[in-house]
């Protein structure tokens, strides 16, 4: 059989494909980025007509995959783990309404916070929500996951999770396709009411939720996401979810683990296969990347029964990725070691690339705080929030998408004067509307920088929905014209920008200012496929 | 396809975020698909591409793999394109058996970078090491962006694949590049294969 090398992301992104997708909806956010990326790029997806373009934020996104679900068709829903709190109202009410056309919902998570603000795990989503979670544990899984999820979330009638973390988002291995199956064609649910959440509907609705459960588990314990290895020694029995299953048999010769282990790639936790290892074995050791959500219910709160082990517990740690060496640790094997590390090594923290736009637009902030002093700049998320760290060391918060406005006016009704927001363009339309529409109507005296790069550059330059809309959606908003102002942020033109930094700070209501050139990495990839086109043209 | 009875190599590349590790990465993939190994690959996306510290883990063998990460003091190599960050990653390698091959070309974009003697006092103590002037090769060779190709040549007698597996995944790479870009590639891969055979 012929094997495709992929990501984790992308061999989500296959499965998702061939098993009968007709429309992926997403925000872009690390380490989830590429599933959508690789449906975009997909000549197969393409021709099957597949939607893929970029939605505004991942609650936009959440609900037009519901839109889909309901007019009968297959929708994947993709995001990083903390883009689920953003899209939660409509994620936790999708598992009452229940689906029509299939749903499958990815969150990637991000333990040991490699590009994120936290290290959340959405598994407690999936359960908080009450639906079935499945987890891979490695690319031919993952593949096989969003294939069958797509199925799976038809034959209950309600959205499925598969959640990742990000050393499976982000590993290529070899994955085997299977047969793909058509789109559904356009259909309406047959219960009218289904999607309509007034109390007496959702409560039948919820109830009928409740209702799945048992068959939920069912499914779990026997769909085969969840296999039992037997083994000899019974002083210990084992649980793996997802790809820590990988680092445990990476310790033994042949993967050959001499205790039984329960491998859990689908949930809610099968109790009648957790239940045979506990009756068998003395205790338990809980591999879990993220949070200790399976060994936090096998323990429960009086914790009297057999000795449960885990991060909880901790035999291994609390918070951060697992890897096989932890793992050996948990186990009491000898854990191999390499050189030290010599202490001539210093750290080397990411920055922003040379030439980029933020660069010019801080260093005159810089000039233009310099008589207030620090504590008066609200950012938010995205490459700006590098001038955290030195040289330029311009901003004092970073908390949320869209924080900075929403921030900067709670700052400025408590009487700091003056108060800066910092947000970038594809931040203000994800999330920075609405709180500069409170600062308009609240009439608070803040000065907003949208930094206007035309792309979402953190994540690796995906189109901005904001382009070309920036100065019209201010207007809209209510933000006076004469305080709209969009600069050049260059160098040679600092003087003159920072006179214009002034004179809005010192403005008492709401301005804006937008300064605008593009990410030099976005724009140095146009004017190589530029001359690229050019060279084969000849 | 080839048939190899026993192979395993565990393989730390690392680098700045920019200076496209990757591109060895997946040559060496290539070259191990080539011969019909088992692959895992884990790679940095995000964040840390912005001009810091990454690394990626590329694990190949004849048998299937189960972690995508390799374990601390296991790594039978560290590549690197650049001296300091190669030390970085010195825990990981296996103290019986592992090569450290890295380029002696710093880059500075931080304000405490040690001095370049000090780097290398470090990693020539190691028993098993190449240090290669991959930019100066790589203009010998034709142009100062085949230095990444440099590093490659110069990991790959420890490999444990074909020359003709890289020359053919090199090939397939840059094929749409054009004859001339393949040809320098080429080049630099046999220098710096050249220059660790005769310095290892
Ligand atoms: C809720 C949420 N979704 C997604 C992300 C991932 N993410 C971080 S910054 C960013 C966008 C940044 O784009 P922009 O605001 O235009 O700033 P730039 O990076 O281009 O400077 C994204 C998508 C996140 N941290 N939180
Ligand atoms: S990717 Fe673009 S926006 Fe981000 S730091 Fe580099 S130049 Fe600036």
């Amino acid at each position: 059989m012929n094997k495709i090398l992929l990501l984790g992301d992308e061999a989500i992104a296959l499965g998702a494909i061939d098993g009968g997708l007709s429309g992926v909806f997403a925000y872009p956010g690390t380490p989830s980025t590429e599933i959508t990326e690789y449906i975009q790029a997909s000549k197969e997806a393409k021709a099957l007509g597949i939607k893929s373009e970029w939605s505004t934020n991942e609650k936009t996104a959440m609900e037009t995959g519901i839109g889909m679900s309901y007019a009968g068709k297959k929708a994947m829903v993709c995001m990083k783990h903390v883009g689920l709190n953003v899209a939660a109202d409509a994620f936790m009410n999708s598992a009452i309404t229940g689906t029509n056309g299939g749903l499958v919902v990815v969150s990637a998570d991000d333990p040991s916070m490699h590009s994120s603000q936290n290290e959340q795990d959405s598994r407690f989503y999936g359960k908080f929500a009450m639906i079935p979670i499945l987890e891979p544990t490695n690319q031919q899984e993952a593949y096989n996951m969003a294939y069958y999820g797509l199925t799976l979330s038809e034959k209950f009638g309600t959205p499925v999770m598969i959640r990742v973390t990000t050393r499976l988002a982000h590993s290529r291995s070899g994955v085997e396709r299977k047969e793909r199956i058509p789109q559904n064609k356009m259909h309406l649910p047959g219960d009218h009411n289904q999607f309509i959440l007034l109390p007496a509907m959702a409560r039948k609705s919820y109830s009928g939720l409740l209702g799945k459960q048992s068959a939920f588990e069912s499914d779990s314990e026997t769909a085969g996401f969840n296999t039992f290895y037997d083994g000899d020694d019974k002083s210990l029995g084992i649980i793996a979810c997802g790809l820590t299953y990988n680092y445990l048999i990476e310790n033994f010769e042949e993967g050959k683990v001499p205790y039984p282990v329960l491998k859990i790639g689908q949930y809610p936790t099968p109790s009648a296969m957790v239940n045979s290892l506990y009756e068998a074995v003395d205790e338990i050791l809980v591999l879990e990347e993220g949070a200790p959500l399976v060994e936090e219910m096998l323990r429960g709160l009086l914790n009297k029964g057999k000795k449960i082990r885990g991060r909880m517990e901790g035999s291994l740690p609390r918070a951060g990725e697992l890897n096989p060496n932890l793992v050996a640790q948990a186990l009491g094997m000898p854990v191999s070691e390499g050189y030290e590390i010599p202490s001539v090594i210093k750290g080397r923290p990411p920055v922003l690339c040379d030439g980029c736009p933020h660069i010019d637009s801080f260093e005159a902030l810089n000039d233009a705080m310099k008589p207030f002093g620090r504590g008066h700049v609200f950012s938010d998320i995205g490459c700006y929030t590098l001038s955290a760290l030195k040289p330029l060391e311009s901003i004092d918060s970073c908390v949320d998408m869209g924080a900075s406005i929403t921030m900067a006016v709670g700052a400025a009704e408590s009487g700091l004067s003056p108060a800066i927001a910092v947000i970038g363009d594809s931040t203000f339309t994800h999330s920075g509307m609405t709180g500069l529409l409170d600062a308009v109507v609240k009439q608070v005296a803040i000065t907003v920088f949208i930094l206007d790069n035309a792309t979402v550059g953190m994540t690796g330059g995906q189109r901005s929905a904001a382009l070309g809309r920036i100065e019209d959606i201010c207007k809209g908003i209510g933000v006076e014209e004469a305080h709209i102002r969009v600069v050049k942020p260059l160098r040679r033109l600092h003087d003159e920008n920072l006179a214009i930094y002034e004179e809005e700070i010192a403005y008492n209501g709401v301005s804006v200012i937008i300064p605008r050139r593009e990410c030099v990495q976005t724009l140095s990839k146009r004017m190589k496929l530029k001359a690229f086109e050019k060279r084969n043209k000849k | 396809m080839h048939n190899h009875k026993q192979m395993k190599k565990d393989i730390i590349l690392g680098g700045v975020g920019g200076q496209g590790i990757l591109t060895i990465a997946t040559t060496i993939g290539t070259a191990a698909l080539l011969e019909g190994l088992y692959l895992k690959q884990s790679e940095v996306h995000g964040m840390s591409q912005r001009g810091g510290d990454v690394q990626a883990h590329l694990r190949i063998s004849s048998k299937p793999i189960a972690s995508d990460l390799i374990a601390a003091g296991k790594a039978d190599m560290v590549i690197s394109v650049e001296p300091m960050e190669s030390l970085r990653y010195v825990n990981m390698l296996n103290k019986e058996s592992g090569w450290l091959i890295t380029s002696m070309n710093p880059f500075k974009n931080i304000p405490d970078y040690p001095t370049i003697e000090d780097l290398l006092k470090e990693i020539w103590k190691l028993p098993r090491y190449i240090t290669i002037d991959a930019e100066k090769t790589a203009k010998d060779a034709g142009s100062i962006r085949a230095a990444n190709i440099i590093i490659l040549g110069a990991a790959a007698p420890f490999i444990g694949l074909k020359y003709e597996s890289f020359e053919q995944a090199i090939r397939a790479i840059f094929a749409k590049k054009g004859d001339d870009i393949i040809n320098m590639n080429l080049k630099a891969l046999k220098m710096g294969f050249d220059y660790a055979q005769k310095h290892q």
